[in-house]
């Protein structure tokens, strides 16, 4: 019979030795799929976004002095077209903010590159909200706009999260 | 000898086994992040982009309010005869179909612009330009009838000046300008030849004028370039085998998925939207931003040194044919791209405007000042970023592979789609040579 089977028993020695290295050529495999699956996992997770991204519309600024939310213009932001947003700022306890100066500011933080324009808060509207016109998205992907709100005494940022799809 | 063996090959088969297992695990991993693969289904990200690329993306023609006659038809069948009216130049030769041609997608295949003389730039396709808030490479305009009357006053382009064209209207096209503009003023007075110009001659007859009369002139010159921009804006870009193998994913036919786009192509189309970054700028249905981007193209040999943006930017706001200009149709609300665009800094410094990429393997040479003969180089450009002459690329090298560079090049050649416009609009129109009245 020239099969042999797994039982047949070889010399003690000989077989421990051999189980050993069959168990370390496994481990050491197994470390080796482990490394390279992960490897391959960042490389393919490097273009994408934090998960837990908060884009909600309605944030705490960072002191949390004020409450900020806007509502744009479109119904959904379109790439590559300029509009308008309504920025309402109130305090903490629900008051508007009248009358603050407030600056705008924006980016791609996976591109690291500006907004494509340089969009203004244009006219205080009364009731805390403000008109923030010229903002422009020329690309799909995550963009973050930042509002300073400066009230003569006191200042506090917010820093909104989009994340725009098409 | 024999219970040996059989652990040696034991180990050898698990050592092998979790190898192979290791190295699928990795190819796997890079290959759906990167697209290596020509893997079935795309991610959900990826389909939005492609979607996105998709000519059925393409919102409807967007209104110029700067233009009351933009969608005027009259205006556009008079437009197209000034396009093709090559009287309207110094010479009698040139028209803005010499460098804008028809048969070539509407440009002319050549590096540098042949008028009566030579500019410093690539002539620009009109296809789908109606889309685009800036024009030019620099976006020293910001409409479509702004910047055709550009051409029509360089010195080395059309080469005219503003009361030689009013005398042409005049002349030649009485009938059709006043049914769509109302009447002409009387203008025999005029000098044959005043305007705006560098020539000193032309420039002081134009200085010696009175202001209603330059204002007269000048408010013909602007219609002119509202019937050409009536014209122009009917000529948009058609489906591609792109646009086929998108609607098809749409559609869910995986029949028509599977033999639209060859495996080469395919894989240039997930490099395009991967790892070689293209949609950083050529991105949306028509492939570009309408922005303007540094990405070190190198100067062309023998001509001056171009700030790109940097120099638009500050000419467009200073156009005495801009949006919130006197001859503009639009209130100062319809102009938030020049009211918000930004103006200056280091950043606008040998910026220029992504061209559409659609038809571009038709459309060679490339760059601003057709540095480059062919995609192939365009291409190597971008897999080596070199540092731009001025102002600083925002382009990182890509590492493609000589494959990966054919593959997307093989992509690049699926954008090929006609133009999509009337028969009628794509030819040279019978120019009357009979003088009106």
């Amino acid at each position: 019979m020239t099969k042999v089977s797994i039982t047949s028993a070889p010399t003690l020695r000989a077989s421990k030795s051999r189980r050993w290295l069959t168990w370390v050529a496994a481990i050491l495999g197994g470390l080796l799929l482990l490394v390279l699956a992960a490897a391959g996992w960042m490389v393919s997770q490097m273009n994408y976004v934090p998960a837990d991204l908060n884009t909600s519309t309605t944030l705490m600024t960072e002191h949390g002095l004020y409450s900020v939310s806007y509502a744009p213009q479109l119904d959904a932001i379109a790439i590559n077209q300029i509009h308008s947003w309504t920025l309402h700022v109130e305090t903490a306890d629900g008051q508007p903010v009248e009358n603050a100066r407030i600056t705008v500011d924006g980016d791609m933080p996976q591109h690291g590159h500006g907004l494509p324009t340089r969009p203004q808060v244009t006219q205080y509207l009364g009731n805390g909200d403000y008109r923030v016109e010229g903002l422009k998205f020329h690309m799909p992907g995550w963009w973050i706009v930042q509002f300073k709100i400066d009230t003569g005494d006191q200042t506090d940022q917010v820093t909104f999260n989009l994340m725009l799809r098409k | 000898m024999q219970p040996r063996s059989i652990h040696s090959k034991r180990f050898l088969l698990v050592l092998a086994g979790t190898l192979l297992v290791a190295v699928l695990a990795l190819i796997y991993g890079i290959g759906r992040g990167q697209g290596i693969l020509g893997g079935p289904a795309w991610s959900d990200e990826e389909m939005a982009m492609l979607r996105s690329l998709w000519i059925g993306s393409l919102p409807p023609l967007p209104p110029d309010p700067s233009n009351a006659y933009a969608d005027d038809l009259q205006a556009a069948a008079f437009g197209q005869k000034l396009f093709f009216d090559t009287r309207f130049s110094s010479n009698g030769q040139v028209a803005c179909g010499t460098c804008h041609q028809p048969a070539k997608l509407f440009q002319d295949g050549t590096p540098l612009a042949h008028g009566v003389g030579t500019t410093s730039r690539r002539t620009m396709t009109v296809i789908g330009t109606a889309y685009s808030p800036w024009f030019f490479w620099d976006g020293r305009k910001d409409s479509q009838w702004a910047q055709a009357l550009g051409p029509m006053e360089n010195p080395v382009e059309h080469g005219g000046d503003r009361t030689m064209y009013a005398h042409l209207i005049v002349k030649y096209y009485r009938q059709e300008y006043e049914a769509i503009f109302g009447p002409l003023p009387d203008l025999s007075h005029l000098p044959e030849h005043a305007g705006p110009l560098p020539d000193e001659q032309i420039k002081a007859a134009w200085e010696a004028l009175p202001e209603a009369d330059r204002q007269a002139v000048t408010h013909i010159y602007a219609n002119m370039g509202k019937a050409i921009a009536a014209y122009e804006r009917r000529l948009l870009p058609g489906p591609s085998r792109f646009d086929a193998y998108v609607e098809a994913l749409v559609a869910g036919d995986r029949q028509a998925t599977r033999s639209t786009l060859s495996e080469d192509e395919l894989a240039g189309l997930r490099l395009f939207i991967g790892k070689a970054n293209c949609t950083q700028c050529h991105n949306g249905p028509l492939f570009t931003d309408n922005h303007f981007h540094n990405t070190g193209v190198p100067e062309a040999p023998d001509l001056p040194e171009d700030r790109g943006r940097g120099l638009g930017a500050q000419q467009v706001l200073a156009d005495e044919f801009n949006c919130l200009s006197a001859y503009s149709d639009a209130g100062p609300d319809e102009c938030a791209e020049l009211r918000y665009m930004i103006a200056e800094g280091d950043e606008l410094v040998r910026q220029f405007k992504p061209p559409s990429l659609r038809s571009v393997a038709a459309r060679g040479p490339y760059m601003h000042a057709g540095q480059f003969a062919t995609l192939e180089d365009v291409l190597a450009h971008y897999n080596r970023a070199p540092q731009s002459p001025a102002g600083h690329s925002e382009i990182q090298p890509l590492d493609l592979t000589q494959e990966e560079v054919d593959q997307i090049i093989a992509f690049l050649g699926t954008l090929d789609g006609p133009v999509n416009a009337a028969p009628e609009w794509l030819n040279t129109p019978r120019i009357a040579t009979s003088v009106s009245n």
